[in-house]
């Protein structure tokens, strides 16, 4: 058992979880997640672990309750427990001082995102972020993110909240500016977002890091289901990524498989009360 | 009172065991095989010779005194016959049921000669088993003092149980490191409840936690901990973190909706419970035709699978035939029984595709069987312009794993073959003193029986080890 130390709600659905788990928090490198299980008969999720205290033996996990199980995981008040907390699984982030870097998180991609924003700072990076939602209300992280980024850019599709439109669209404006172009991007999020953050950078030959969540199940490159294709290569993201070039990801494949299980994952949310569509980490 | 001659013993035919009926087995997951009954036993068990050479013994990999407890159980002495079998065997309720005894203990029977060998499987499952309901009855094992010495075991399938079941009975404090969330390894994510009931194992593993053995669950050695750490903190390792990563097919459509490894297919359904149980939270996807792609034990619990899943046609597709299948004659013979249809000669060129990104079947290709290959077995060579497409909504790739990096990637002093094995000799050692390895990370695929025989060496020799430090 996996005692739950901390429980906070930090946006609508957005819960951060700080969990006792110190073989985890002493191993665990940015980048890496951990594999969850609430329960005997629950899924097995896998979370980015967004920070650690080696010393305490903690992971932070933010979590975003948009399926059945990650709902069921986040109602576990501090004093609770998980069943299951498997990790630091894959591999970790290649940190470097790149001098600029553009970090772009989307939607729940941006919890994804924060402890790379985190570690690329400490390694001196100077870092506009950029990250975006369909409303002010899927903004997150924006106050964590801050103290990190010399520049915190947000973008609502609504414009609730920053500006209009998507996220690409501050970073179609840095590329313009060899001012203010990037040497490295990091990028994290729905594919489609991800999918054109690539197509943004592939002409000026800027590294792009995007972090991927194909269906996973052990996490341990047992099963094969998070299986990408990767220049034309398979790989596998629990043990090969779960970060990879974006200049090589197949985006459409990974799309494609995703879906596999919508009709079950929609019959089961519609059992729940569930209304939004996609689960990831 | 097993005081029969040679001439009783011989007129005396082999048990048939009795099984559920294929046609009311292949719509649920309860176990196919029920079982001797107590007179079916102890005839059988009067069958045996009791050869004084003990030709099964040296077929068995774990070296279970088969004459011995057999002559307990026709002597009505199932205390005894307990004692003996679970002296031997960590596991004999898992043997009983899933080791192939055709090609071991029973192919040295002396009675197959002749005829037919001593049904040795049946006998050990149904002592296993009584031991299991009869835990009152049983003689208590006497633990020897412990000697202080502590024991890493990585890895909680047969091979790590084996060895953490001699090495709790030696003294040492054995602490097995589990990587996912529940005991058993490939015995509960990879073999189906059909062959092996979850429930059996639980009994195993609770036996050997009763004797002190400590299992820690989501700990991956690799990532959570490494073996170096281990080093540090026990005196002695065992590696044996089984198979790893589904070698693909590199097949176009590979990565089509529907198309699954093996491993994934079986662990949704096995460990994760999908479409076993109405409350598990785990989807599958299902379809009237279901393609698996192998010979082996693994593709043929596949498709026994889709079967009860609901598959109307779930089929065997493999590119020689069936004299050279891998499998165990017992599981083609109940996937035969179940309706399971055998495309044979037969190698898929790609998946194909709907519209819409789903399997649709798979564009095959006609073998014929030219001269043995480096394998022994008759080498498959495709016959032109034979193309015919098979129908089929999912696909199970059921060709085999590659090894499992996780744990050797950080691990940088373990020598390791090209193809990614531990290296270890014939005692499981390995290249680290004190570390040592056994089953699917040294020998590739292979089966239950063979990790476990691994595993009772390697705790031998970590005996050895141990008493010259």
């Amino acid at each position: 058992m996996f005692n739950v130390i901390s429980n906070e709600l930090l946006a609508e659905n957005l819960h951060k979880m700080v969990i006792s788990a110190p073989r985890v928090a002493r191993a665990r490198k940015p980048g890496q997640f951990v594999i969850v299980r609430l329960a005997p008969g629950e899924e097995r999720i896998p979370l980015t672990i967004g920070d650690a205290d080696a010393q305490a033996g903690t992971i932070t996990l933010f979590i975003q309750a948009i399926g059945a199980s990650t709902q069921k995981i986040v109602a576990t008040p501090a004093g609770g427990a998980l069943r299951d907390v498997a990790g630091p699984l894959g591999k970790e982030t290649h940190i470097a001082n790149w001098g600029r870097v553009a970090c772009v998180g989307g939607g729940v991609g941006t919890a994804v995102l924060f402890p790379l924003v985190k570690a690329l700072a400490g390694a001196g990076n100077r870092i506009t972020t950029i990250i975006g939602g369909r409303s002010s209300r899927y903004i997150i992280l924006a106050d964590e993110l801050a103290p990190l980024s010399e520049r915190l850019l947000v973008t609502t599709e609504d414009g609730t909240l920053g500006s209009t439109g998507f996220v690409t669209g501050p970073l179609q404006e840095m590329l313009a500016d060899p001012e203010r172009a990037p040497q490295a991007v990091f990028a994290v999020g729905p594919v489609p977002m991800m999918k054109a953050v690539a197509e943004l950078t592939r002409p000026h030959g800027i590294e792009t890091v995007v972090s991927l969540n194909p269906i996973m199940i052990d996490g341990t490159g047992m099963c094969g289901g998070c299986r990408v294709q990767i220049g034309g290569a398979t790989k596998f993201a629990c043990v090969d990524g779960p970060e990879f070039d974006a200049h090589l990801v197949d985006f459409d494949g990974l799309s494609d498989r995703l879906s596999s299980y919508r009709k079950e994952e929609a019959a089961r949310h519609a059992a729940t009360g569930c209304r939004l569509k996609e689960e990831r980490r | 009172m097993n005081k029969l001659t040679p001439k009783e013993r011989m007129a005396i035919e082999r048990v048939v065991m009795p099984e559920l009926p294929a046609d009311e087995r292949s719509r649920n997951f309860e176990e196919v095989n029920l079982g001797l009954s107590e007179n079916q036993a102890f005839e059988e068990a009067r069958r045996c010779l009791q050869c004084k050479n003990r030709a099964c013994v040296a077929g068995c990999p774990v070296g279970v005194s088969i004459p011995e407890f057999i002559d307990a159980l026709a002597s009505d002495d199932l205390p005894r016959a307990a004692n003996i079998l679970r002296g031997d065997n960590a596991l004999p309720a898992v043997c009983g049921r899933v080791c192939p005894q055709e090609t071991q203990c029973e192919a040295r029977c002396v009675r197959g000669v002749k005829g037919e060998s001593v049904a040795i499987g049946f006998l050990e499952r149904y002592v296993a088993d009584w031991a299991m309901h009869h835990p009152d009855r049983l003689l208590r094992a006497e633990l020897p003092p412990a000697t202080g010495k502590k024991v890493a075991v990585v890895g909680c399938g047969p091979a790590g149980l084996t060895a953490a079941g001699e090495l709790v009975r030696m003294g040492h404090g054995v602490t097995i490191f589990e990587a996912l969330h529940d005991t058993g390894g490939v015995l509960r994510y990879g073999i189906p409840e059909f062959r092996l009931p979850k429930e059996i194992i639980d009994q195993e593993v609770a036996q050997l936690t009763e004797l002190g053995v400590v299992i820690e669950c989501n700990v991956i050695i690799g990532k959570t901990l490494t073996v170096a750490e281990l080093r540090e903190e026990y005196d002695a390792v065992f590696v044996a973190n089984g198979a790893g990563l589904p070698i693909m097919l590199n097949i176009p459509g590979e990565n089509l909706k529907g198309v699954y490894a093996a491993n994934e297919f079986l662990t949704r359904v096995n460990l994760m419970e999908a479409g076993r149980r109405p409350e598990s939270a785990t989807p599958i996807i299902r379809s009237r035709e279901v393609a698996v792609i192998g010979g082996g034990n693994t593709a043929m619990d596949c498709v026994r699978t889709a079967r009860r899943l609901g598959a109307e046609r779930a089929m065997i597709v493999y590119r020689r035939s069936e004299a050279e299948m891998p499998a165990r004659v017992e599981e083609i013979k109940h996937a035969k029984e179940e309706g399971v249809e055998f495309v044979m000669l037969t190698a898929p060129l790609a998946v194909t595709a709907t519209e819409d990104g789903w399997v649709a079947g798979l564009r095959c290709q006609m073998m014929e069987l030219g001269p043995p290959d480096a394998s022994g077995r008759r080498k498959p060579i495709p016959i032109p312009g034979s193309e015919f497409d098979l129908p089929a909504g999912v696909v199970v790739n059921a060709v085999g794993t590659n090894a499992n990096p996780l744990l050797t990637a950080t691990a940088p002093d373990l020598t390791l073959n090209k193809w990614g094995n531990i290296v270890a000799d014939e005692n499981g050692m390995t290249s680290i003193p004190g570390v040592f390895a056994g089953g699917d990370i040294v020998r590739g695929g292979a089966t239950v029986i063979l990790a476990m025989g691994d595993g009772k060496r390697a705790a031998a020799a970590i005996q050895e080890y141990l008493k010259g430090k």
